[in-house]
């Protein structure tokens, strides 16, 4: 093993990956040059056009949804606790119904007004400025930390590969703030077209990595039964110690103990939710062309799952390679450990490449929001076409430096924080989004307080549990705070709808008819 | 009727009592870990049920 006194370079690893870094890099730059079209138009920036069919909608959202930080992290809380970690499954699977049944409407209303963005469809549903720039809102501001810790994804595989004799710490800013520049570059240029064409090299590169790992790794270490045991054995080691040293006896197994239960169901169930509220998740699916490519895709996607779910078993693998690392350093430390050093390197820059697609799509999604949301409203109501496109390209570069500022100056844990109230923050906008697209039974001013009630609320639970995804309720057990805040958010909006309307207060103006939420005819296939 | 199909990957997965055990194993894996993983191709099967369904009608 590696101790810290011995500074490495694993130059064959740095190789391979520099070479794979730089095919992307061009590739990103040329993709403005793919399915031509204007790209000083808001829709081709930003949404490609609207013209991505099933293969390449198939590529983008599977590279958007699932992110270098999620390869690195749902091993490592598999390596830290065991079987809770494996909530990921769940809630990757459970997540496509409710694709499959909602996108489709969301995308034909979008399509029709050209809206580009989810706040844009609930300011013309409701007639509210606020409530859309509330939905904005949220939207930003969940989607900040998440591109924060893509960048964490690419730190730790930077770390893994080692820099020398050049402090790792350092190294791995300059890195980073190279890969970032370069990203921000060709997202300024080729807007989603870039993370398209790189998330087709992208995920054949993490699939041929995960191929190679659920084969090669088990096999080093005596098939999977062996893993599963080494699995059990250390954690019941580690309750036994803990036991012995006077402390409770911790929560973790490969198998889920009672008091996780409802944690486990909880968030997987909210974060099903949650997911396709994201800005970077509706610009992909926006990106599509036609509502069937998503019907589609709901069915294609859970491939990835698989994908995923394989990853998180490396997180067992690195119990049983007893694997010299902590946290999400744990992926490509076994990955170096297990594989040939140009092999590794390839794996290293799949994860790494695997930052690079999301962070983009996330930084156009919030970019996006902002030139159609705040700028347009509230700084310049009539903005050309042109202007637009050039408010959301700069704004894409501010989104990014944001973010690398947040990791390169303030602690980590502060990142993975946010991140987590993010996904409770962008769950209240629930109400007003997916409801939205198949009633407007609920007033806008219900949904505003709604909001606002779950937003505090659900930062409070959180907070109060030292900043922790799950609120333990009495006789029932821990429940994810996003799911509680939601139910709140929602019988708060509902009761002041009741009074509103009973008040027969004005219900704004709704710009959709409901013919605008089913398929067009003569839609395709 | 058919989207009601899509309910049952919830009740699969949500209801822990189900699978949260360790037998019968396959190929070494736990039947907690399999029986996620074949809720996978269930789901896409069923979305495939509801989706060639709706097409046809």
């Amino acid at each position: 093993m590696n101790t810290p006194a011995q500074p490495v370079m694993h130059v064959t690893a740095w190789i391979v990956f520099a070479l794979f870094f730089v095919l992307v890099t061009v590739m990103g730059f040329v993709a403005a040059r793919w399915k031509k079209a204007d790209l000083s138009q808001l829709h081709e920036w930003g949404l490609g056009g609207r013209r991505f069919g099933t293969l390449i909608t198939w590529f983008l959202i599977g590279g958007d949804v699932y992110t270098a930080y999620t390869v690195v992290a749902v091993p490592a809380l598999v390596f830290a606790i065991g079987a809770y970690g494996f909530f990921a499954l769940p809630y990757t699977i459970i997540m496509y119904p409710l694709v499959f049944l909602v996108m489709p409407r969301l995308w034909n209303v979008c399509h029709k007004h050209n809206y580009v963005t989810t706040s844009d469809f609930v300011e013309a549903r409701y007639g509210s400025h606020w409530l859309a720039l509330a939905v904005a809102f949220t939207g930003v501001l969940a989607t900040m930390p998440y591109i924060a810790l893509q960048l964490v994804g690419m730190q730790v595989v930077f770390g893994a590969m080692g820099f020398g004799d050049v402090d790792p710490h350092t190294g791995g800013e300059i890195a980073l703030v190279g890969a970032f520049v370069i990203l921000a570059l060709y997202t300024y240029t080729s807007g989603l077209r870039a993370p398209a064409m790189i998330a087709f090299v992208k995920d054949i590169m993490i699939y041929i990595f995960v191929i190679a790992a659920i084969i090669v790794i088990p096999a080093h270490l005596g098939g999977y039964g062996a893993v599963f045991d080494a699995a059990a054995k250390h954690f019941a080691a580690a309750k036994e110690a803990a036991v012995a040293g006077g402390k409770p006896s911790p929560a973790m197994g490969i198998l889920l103990e009672p008091s996780q239960v409802t944690a486990f169901a909880s968030l997987a169930l909210g974060s099903a939710f949650a997911l396709f509220l994201y800005p970077h998740s509706a610009t992909g699916t926006l990106a599509a062309s036609g509502p069937n490519v998503i019907r589609r895709n709901a069915m294609l996607l859970p491939t990835y799952t698989i994908a995923l779910g394989l990853v998180a078993m490396l997180g067992y693998m690195a119990i049983a390679a007893n694997t010299n690392a902590k946290g999400t350093a744990i992926v490509p430390t076994l990955i170096i450990d297990q594989f040939p050093e140009w092999f590794a390197g390839f794996c290293c820059a799949a994860i790494a490449l695997g930052a690079l697609v999301p962070a983009a799509i996330m930084s156009i999604g919030a970019a996006n929001i902002v030139t159609r949301n705040i700028w347009r409203p509230y700084v310049n109501r009539n903005m050309t076409p042109q202007q637009e496109s050039s408010v959301a390209k700069v704004t894409s570069l501010v989104v990014k430096f944001g973010a690398l500022v947040f990791v390169v100056f303030l602690p980590l844990d502060f990142a993975i924080n946010l991140q987590l109230l993010g996904g409770i923050w962008i769950l209240q906008i629930l109400p007003a989004v997916v409801f939205g697209l198949y009633t407007r039974w609920f007033h806008s001013t219900g949904l505003l307080v709604g909001w606002a009630v779950g937003m505090i609320v659900g930062t409070w639970m959180s907070w109060s549990m030292g900043v922790k995804p799950v609120f333990a309720i009495p006789g029932i057990g821990g429940i994810y705070i996003g799911l509680i805040a939601l139910v709140i958010n929602l019988v708060i909006a509902a009761i002041i709808t009741v009074i509103v309307k009973s008040a027969k207060m004005d219900h704004g103006v709704d710009e959709t008819v409901a013919s605008d939420y089913e398929d067009a005819p003569g839609t395709a296939p | 009727m058919r989207r009601l199909l899509l309910i049952l990957p919830f009740i699969g997965l949500l209801w822990l009592p189900f699978y949260n055990k360790a037998e019968p194993q396959l190929w070494g894996f736990p039947f907690f870990y399999w029986y996620q993983f074949i809720w996978v191709f269930a789901t896409s099967l069923l979305i495939w049920i509801v989706y060639a369904g709706e097409k046809k009608a």
